[in-house]
């Protein structure tokens, strides 16, 4: 555990405030901006230090944006990101780069995640390169330590990426974001691209590490599944905003949003039997471009439930019992 | 940390432990097998280079040496005949092999520096300073080489280093085109936006990340320019504005005089013709070949150093999942 | 929709059968026995599935029904399949090329690259109907866009018109599955449908997936490697491991009381929506196997709980195990526990 003064536990270790992240489009001769795709489009909670956060959502729904631009790897538009108690977007290039020893990044892709011409040891031991953490035989103890920490053979440290299956890759991919000690990680789709039995190893890991290491987890992933087994409490996301923040146990007997409700039914179970039980819920249409979203709610046009008033007013995202949070004006 | 069983690479057991040293002779086999033109091509050009190179070992006549048979047709004495001077055509070529080689080469290095140089910094930088810079390539790329370098040789004038220098910068504005594309396509993949997540400054990253991933198209470019450079060399010559007189290179003995003789003597327009001919195309073949042998998307799957990695081909067909 | 549950006794047609298939591939490094003795069935208006990660020789099965593996470097090296008894493999390309969109048609993994972006949608629905029912021009337009009605892309009069890239990930996914449905073939082989979709689109497909099927009493043969997919809209289910099917059964049987080792392991390594959050998952150890370097006996003993010394070297045949439920393994069946 965390033994540190008062304050800093109470301090949520991330605070999102309002955060938008627009991409503009250019068309055009002069190339002039035309429209922006809202990709995320004010979003705010908060991770406290401990916490495994996840981020469900489908598609466009800018959740990998969001892990981005909480890293400031893409610069919001607006909005605040808060680390420990600093604003991120008023630090100085230098001052950012020494932040990031604290927050890192696992990747979806273990393929192109991984310079091909580095063999994975120094992959691995970039960090500690860059931030100037070690050097000669504590450089290589460390990277040893670290390969070990993921279950891969620490003989292998000269091998290139291409030698290694994808279940591996993401192992060194995770052994290179924990070298610099950091104390908050964003995990972006970190097995979506693996095997179902590679990916459980991987989950594994994951809950191994957070629990040796005491980390902090930004999860974001489309499996409803596997972020509500990793995650303490879930965002789901829909078109750049959140929809509901619920605790994961909540999510099966308690989700309030008609969103997270059908997207809960539309993940099928493993159990045949199980599965018929279940409520089904069918969504009509496609999920609109966050180019041209619908006004006010904008899930309105595939909503269940949609009125007028959710036609013409966006929702806020407010608080109900057990420490949910909802945006919908019917709930 | 108990029981924990580590995973091993699965590393291909036909692949040897030394991995460097195989890969060399790996490439060339797979030069050899699937590209032998290619193969051809270099052989053909380092031999000539190496004839450049003890040009005053093999040829059996000075390069300006005359002697009293002119024009003679080829004979015993001289291989490939003489030339209007009575210089031994073959003894010229050789030397000629010297000068046209390492001009092409020098100026083909230089070229390339500008390419990466320029096109490294604009693609990596972007924004305002790429467009730019981009103008400025479209301007100098809308003069064809051969009138760029006479604009060039107007403010340099003639001379050796001169002609090198012209050249190269003749074809290397137009190279950057080519490493700023390349740039920019690696600077898209995952693993450089992972160095800047680590906390990598631009520099490291640049220097560390991206010029190692270009080296192979560099590489190319650079082979592929050697042939040009060459060309462009011996038209400068040919128009007599290359390298001075007594100039055995190939280009110039083509020019003036040579042509006048023509008819008489073919053999002096025939046989540096034919090598410069032969260097171009072998030269080029050999672009090729690296160009097919180095690229990993054509390579489909296959390791770095040309070997299969320990994957199967039909999860490579299954890769893509939901995002 | 509830799906059509087999009755323990069949009556029904057998529209597929495959047995024994062996299809390898070769490569610099070896070959690549990506099906190795691949043996299974589809009988009328049935859903079969066939689940297995990637590598397992799954993709490449269904290839080969249709003879659609390229050679070199692949290569269909024995076995039969029989389609209402004719064996494919025998017969002559031509009569392939007509029982390809035509008897039993595709769909592809990812629809973006499937489909033709430089032609209309309309010109390929078109097409099979033009060559397969000999309809005309005018005719297949007709019918292009009724079928583009039935999968329930909305103004499917005007949308004919449109080009691929015009209409989302969905969308052309039910495109692929109209132009699989225009000849109203006997079988449609699935091919990871949903893989590359939403949950929320991936639903929709499957559901009309399923309407369809019973509509038009076409039977579907579902590839994929995802296991809740497979509880909810398959009657049977074959799990592949390293080229050949390990388990095969009714899917309430399996699921309840899987009986090989990696079924087990598979259904135990997957996380549930309803099951425990924060909790490890039970892994199942090692990595996926070489499909160039298969070992001698079972190809799961290498990451096998249960591994016996007779595993190693002799390789499990199917046996019966419950009504309709086989396995491929040599463990004691009363010691596995669940």
């Amino acid at each position: 555990m965390n033994v540190a003064t008062d304050n800093k536990e109470a301090r949520p270790l991330l605070e999102v405030r309002d955060l938008k992240k627009y991409f503009p489009i250019h068309a055009g001769f002069m190339q002039r901006k035309v429209a922006d795709v809202k990709a995320v489009d004010g979003i705010s909670f908060s991770i406290k230090r401990g916490e495994t956060f996840g981020l469900v959502g489908e598609s466009g729904c800018g959740k990998s944006t969001t892990g981005r631009a909480v890293l400031q790897l893409q610069k919001p538009t607006s909005g605040n990101v808060r680390f420990d108690g600093q604003d991120l977007a008023g630090m100085s290039p230098s001052q950012l780069r020494s932040v990031r020893k604290h927050m890192q990044l696992i990747f979806q892709d273990p393929y192109a995640s991984l310079d091909p011409r580095m063999p994975v040891g120094d992959i691995v031991g970039e960090p500690l390169v860059v931030h100037g953490l070690a050097k000669g035989s504590e450089y290589k103890e460390r990277i040893a330590n670290l390969f070990a920490m993921v279950e891969l053979d620490p003989a292998m440290t000269e091998r290139y990426p291409h030698e290694f299956s994808g279940g591996q890759r993401q192992r060194v991919g995770i052994a290179r974001a924990l070298a610099s000690e950091p104390s908050f990680i964003v995990c972006d789709e970190p097995i979506s691209a693996l095997d179902v039995s590679v990916a459980a190893q991987i989950t594994n890991l994951f809950i191994r590490l957070r629990n040796e290491l005491n980390l902090t987890y930004l999860f974001i992933a489309h499996d409803l599944s596997v972020v509500r087994n990793v995650s303490d409490r879930i965002a789901v996301m829909y078109l750049g905003r959140v929809v509901e923040i619920i605790e994961s146990e909540l999510l099966n007997v308690h989700a309030l949003h008609p969103y997270t409700k059908s997207l809960l039914s539309a993940v099928p179970v493993p159990d045949p039997v199980a599965d018929r039980k279940r409520e089904r819920i069918l969504l009509k249409g496609e999920v609109p471009s966050p180019v041209n979203p619908p006004s006010g709610c904008t899930f309105h046009t595939r909503c269940p439930m949609a009125t007028d008033l959710c036609r013409n007013k966006p929702p806020e995202l407010k608080p109900h019992a057990s420490g949910q949070w909802v945006s919908c004006h019917h709930v | 940390m108990t029981d924990v069983k580590l995973s091993k690479s699965s590393p291909d057991p036909a692949m040897p432990t030394d991995m460097r040293g195989s890969a060399i002779r790996d490439f060339l086999g797979r030069l050899v097998r699937e590209h032998p033109m290619g193969a051809a091509g270099l052989l053909i050009t380092l031999a000539l280079l190496i004839l450049g190179i003890f040009a005053d070992l093999i040829a059996p006549f000075g390069l300006n040496e005359t002697t009293s048979n002119f024009m003679s047709p080829p004979s015993g004495a001289h291989l490939l005949g003489t030339d209007n001077l009575g210089r031994d055509v073959f003894s010229r070529i050789i030397y000629g092999a010297r000068i046209s080689l390492v001009v092409g080469l020098c100026a083909t290095a230089l070229a390339t520096f500008y390419s990466v140089l320029l096109g490294a910094t604009s693609g990596f930088i972007g924004g305002r300073f790429d467009v730019i810079v981009q103008r400025f390539v479209d301007a100098w790329m809308a003069v064809p080489a051969i009138i760029m370098s006479l604009l060039l040789i107007s403010v340099f004038g003639t001379g050796t280093i001169q002609t090198i220098i012209v050249i190269s910068l003749a074809l290397g504005v137009g190279g950057s085109r080519i490493v700023r594309g390349a740039v920019l396509s690696i600077k898209s993949n995952a693993y450089v936006e992972a160095g800047v997540a680590i906390g990598c400054s631009n520099g490291r990253i640049l220097i560390r990340h991206i010029l190692p991933n270009i080296a192979a198209t560099v590489v190319t470019i650079f082979t592929l320019r050697i042939s040009e450079a060459i060309l462009m060399e011996a038209a400068l010559s040919f128009l007599g504005l290359g390298l001075p007189p007594p100039n055995p290179s190939w280009g110039a003995m083509l020019s003036g005089t040579a042509r006048n003789y023509m008819f008489l003597a073919p053999w002096m327009v025939l046989w540096p013709g034919i090598v410069l001919m032969t260097v171009v195309w072998g030269m080029n073949m050999f672009g090729d070949a690296l160009r097919d042998l180095l690229d990993p998307k054509l390579r489909g799957g296959v390791g770095r150093f040309g070997r299969r990695a320990p994957k199967h081909t039909e999860s490579e067909v299954e890769r893509s999942h939901a995002k | 929709m509830p799906s059509n549950k087999v009755p323990s006794e069949d009556r029904r047609e057998t529209v597929l059968e495959v047995k024994d298939l062996r299809t390898s591939f070769r490569t610099s490094t070896g070959i690549i026995k990506a099906v190795n003795g691949l043996s299974y069935d589809v009988k009328t208006s049935e859903c079969v599935g066939i689940v297995g990660e990637s590598g397992c020789g799954k993709s490449a099965g269904a290839m080969s029904i249709l003879r659609l593996i390229p050679h070199p470097p692949g290569l269909i090296e024995g076995g039969e399949v029989l389609f209402f008894g004719e064996d494919l493999l025998k017969v002559t390309e031509k009569r392939m090329r007509n029982i390809r969109g035509n008897r039993i048609a595709m769909i592809f993994q990812d629809a973006t690259t499937s489909l033709n972006p430089v032609l209309t949608v309309g010109l390929q629905l078109s097409e099979s109907l033009e060559a397969h029912q000999g309809f005309s021009r005018s005719e297949a337009q007709q019918e292009s866009a009724r079928l583009l009605g039935l999968v329930g892309i909305p103004d499917a009069s005007k949308r004919i018109e449109d080009y691929p890239h015009q209409f989302s990930g969905g969308m052309q996914q039910r495109i692929m599955i109209a132009m699989a449905l225009a000849c109203t073939p006997d079988l449609i082989i699935a091919d990871e449908p949903t893989t590359a979709l939403d949950v929320t689109v991936q639903a929709q497909v499957l559901e009309l997936l399923q309407e369809l099927r019973a509509e038009l009493n076409m039977a579907v043969l579902i590839i994929t490697h995802n296991l809740g997919v497979v509880a909810r809209y398959v009657d049977r289910v074959n799990v592949m491991y390293a080229g050949s099917v390990v388990e095969t059964g009714p899917t309430d049987q399996i699921y309840a009381s899987p009986k090989h080792p990696y079924t087990i392991g598979l259904l135990a390594s997957v996380p549930r929506l309803d099951g425990p959050t924060r909790e490890n998952l039970r892994a199942i150890d090692g990595l996926p196997p070489d499909l160039a370097q298969l070992p001698e006996g079972c190809a799961f003993a290498a990451r096998c709980a249960y591994a016996m010394e007779r595993c190693s070297s002799e390789k499990p045949t199917m046996e019966k195990v419950g009504p309709e439920h086989f396995r491929a393994c040599f463990y004691d069946l009363e010691k596995l526990s669940r």
